[in-house]
């Protein structure tokens, strides 16, 4: 049987009134997974530099932890780009021949920088473990530790001096490295709103606020998540103390975690004030305006896509975080619940970006509805369905379990054990 | 032979680079070649719809389709036909059904029956490539698979292009789609295989009205040229700045 060809798109579109007969949603689930993963990447970034360049010492916990998480999530963010391809075996074309008028192409540069900044922050900053390992490993029995110490002896580069004047220069280094990380990570998120934000076509993107709305929202969501991964592996922990008996250690790690949080948790709330100021000034602007295109904007936002924007992005996913977060006697549970909507509304406010900047036809004149595959019944419908941005976001917690092993990011309680 | 670290990574360093250049990039070119680069071109194609010839038949969307190998059906079109009944209470109706490919025989717009006696007028408007001077596609496209060549129209380059649909995101007009076969992105060329050996586009080919034709405006003796120089023509959506160069007769404000 020869298979019917597939148009690209047609599986999850459905088109109302007068749509033109190419238009379909092309950009799907996995285009929402990308600015969401890459905003996360960056967010975690910032997070673990508050410590590393202004010095927030309250924050040193947290910052070796999204440190290592950002180097998790960053694989990651390029996996969604990978998937929606349609031709994938040509995804180094963009690095191979760039066209620098697109803003794609310098996505690989941009990309590239930034991991191999992370990457040398955080071999600065664990280089000193690394070493301690190579030594304490030496004269441990047994395979499994003969090959633990290879992967230190690899790790090391063969730097093994930690004198004092040594590690000094590996601080200087890692400050240094925090430092111009911080414009890379705003960079490189920044201009995944300039992929949409310039694309004059589309009336919804095409915006000057929108790479600053991107980087606010993205550092939104990567301080929620470190903090909520944060809280989850300490209450686990403590967990675990309490059963073995460890009543007073596991009261440390409460305390040590409720400090941490609570002040992660004012820069999240500053951060969240300014995407949210930066989209109603958009939304605004786009009304008072008035463009050609405001009418079916208009009709978009306050109709088809009432529900998405207005109540699950900015009331559940903005205004009731921000509300739990603010009002006096925070317990751990509401912070959770608050983190959890924080990053529920961000990921919506990409879908209401992305898919709705492609609800309505380019004629003005109809719309188009993404109807999400769920059950795969094809490669297509798997990766730009349910299942493939589930495979997305489960991806960096994997990876972090495996970097983890090496490079423990919350040395202060395996130091404990 | 004796190698310290330094130097070991100096030299990982360069040869790294040496081989990431493409060598593609000091290509050298012929005398001829290099003249033709700087001359101006002596061809600048262009296209003439008169919409007040096209009676809607779509035997040029069913040309299109056979002769540029777009799956016959497919609802991806690389030129299709748009209808537009405007009534007396002032709406617009606007249906495209596959393209416009089998026509429009049936008097229903989506399903919807309207009545001859309410219509204020109501016309066909073909569409396709505008082949813009100023083409958004080409500057969004990352790796330069869709580029322009000297006279005017744009190409795709089937072997190169990645698939990411940033091309079909940048096009104001909607004229670009995933080829459902090849996996690439795909429009029309004004049939650039058959223009360049001196033949007409199939849809220009096929038209019995005369509602579409193929212009060279770098030509002072083309006399459809002429007719875009001389008379009072229009383009789709020029204020997205992309100097379209599919000039219409005729064209109707409710033009979308």
């Amino acid at each position: 049987m020869i298979e019917e060809p597939v148009v690209h798109g047609i599986e999850w579109t459905v088109k109302e009134l007068f749509v033109y007969p190419n238009e379909f949603i092309y950009w799907s689930i996995q285009i929402v997974m990308y600015p969401y993963m890459t905003g996360l990447v960056a967010g975690a970034f910032v997070l673990s530099s508050l410590y590393h360049v202004f010095g927030q010492k309250d924050l040193k916990e947290i910052a070796q932890f999204s440190l290592v998480f950002s180097l998790a999530l960053l694989p990651v963010a390029a996996l969604p780009l990978l998937l929606h391809l349609q031709q994938p075996t040509r995804a180094m074309e963009p690095l191979l021949t760039p066209h620098f008028t697109s803003a794609i192409a310098a996505f690989g540069i941009v990309f590239t920088t930034y991991a191999l900044i992370v990457l040398s922050e955080i071999w600065f900053v664990y280089r000193k473990y690394f070493v301690e390992q190579i030594h304490a490993l030496k004269s441990a029995p047994g395979l499994s530790s003969a090959m633990r110490r290879t992967v230190y002896r690899v790790l090391a580069m063969g730097a093994y001096d930690v004198s004092d004047g040594a590690i000094k220069i590996d601080k200087k280094a890692a400050t240094i490295l925090a430092a111009v990380g911080i414009p890379v990570a705003c960079f490189l998120h920044g201009y995944a709103g300039f992929i949409f934000g310039s694309v004059k076509a589309n009336a919804l993107w095409m915006s000057p606020l929108m790479p600053v709305i991107f980087i606010m929202s993205a550092v939104v969501s990567g301080i929620a998540l470190c903090m909520l991964t944060y809280i989850v592996i300490m209450e686990w922990q403590a967990f675990r103390r309490r059963r073995s008996g460890g009543v007073i250690e596991a009261g440390e790690i409460k305390g040590a975690e409720a400090e941490v949080i609570s002040k992660a948790a004012r820069y999240l709330i500053g951060f969240l004030i300014a995407a949210i100021s930066l989209e109603l000034l958009d939304l605004i602007f786009r009304g008072y305006t008035a463009m050609k295109s405001w009418d079916i904007l208009r009709s978009v936002m306050y109709g088809k896509d009432f529900m998405n924007i207005f109540v699950l992005q900015y009331t559940l996913g903005n205004l009731v975080p921000f509300l739990l977060l603010v009002l006096p006697r925070r317990t751990l549970l509401r912070t959770v619940v608050a983190l959890l909507l924080v990053l529920f509304g961000v990921f919506m406010m990409r879908w209401n970006v992305v898919i709705g900047g492609q609800a309505f036809s380019l004629s003005f004149s109809g719309y188009m509805h993404y109807e999400i595959p769920v059950i795969p019944h094809s490669v297509e419908t798997f990766k730009e369905g349910v299942f493939g941005a589930l495979m997305v976001i489960t991806t960096p917690f994997v990876l972090f379990w495996i970097i983890n092993k090496f490079v423990p990011s919350l040395r202060r309680t395996t130091e404990g054990s | 032979m004796t190698c310290s670290r330094r130097e070991f990574l100096k030299n990982t360093v360069s040869s790294t680079v040496a081989s990431v250049m493409p060598l593609s990039a000091f290509t050298l070119l012929s005398h001829a070649e290099a003249a033709a680069a700087l001359a101006e071109s002596k061809v600048r194609w262009a296209f003439l719809v008169d919409t007040n010839k096209c009676v809607g038949c779509g035997l040029c969307v069913t040309a299109c389709k056979k002769e540029n190998e777009i799956p016959f059906d497919a609802p991806v079109t690389r030129t299709w036909v748009e209808r537009y009944v405007v009534t007396k209470d002032g709406e617009t109706h606007i249906d495209s059904p596959m393209g416009g490919r089998d026509g429009f025989i049936d008097d229903k717009i989506r399903g919807e029956e309207i009545d001859p006696d309410n219509i204020d007028k109501a016309f066909f408007v073909p569409k396709l490539c505008n082949q813009c001077d100023n083409p958004a596609c080409v500057q969004v496209c990352p790796v330069g698979a869709t580029y322009q060549t000297d006279d005017g129209v744009v190409l795709i380059d089937r072997n190169w292009c990645i698939g990411c649909g940033y091309c079909i995101m940048a096009c104001p007009y909607g004229v670009r789609f995933f080829h459902p076969e090849k996996k690439v992105a795909d429009k029309c060329n004004f049939c650039y295989h058959r223009i360049s050996k001196g033949m007409q586009p199939a849809c220009v080919e096929c038209c019995s009205f005369g509602a579409r034709r193929i212009a060279n405006l770098n030509d002072p003796n083309d006399p459809v040229a002429n007719i875009i120089k001389t008379e009072r023509v229009s383009v789709l959506k020029d204020e997205y700045g992309t100097k379209p160069h599919v000039f219409y007769l005729g064209l109707d404000a409710e033009v979308r």
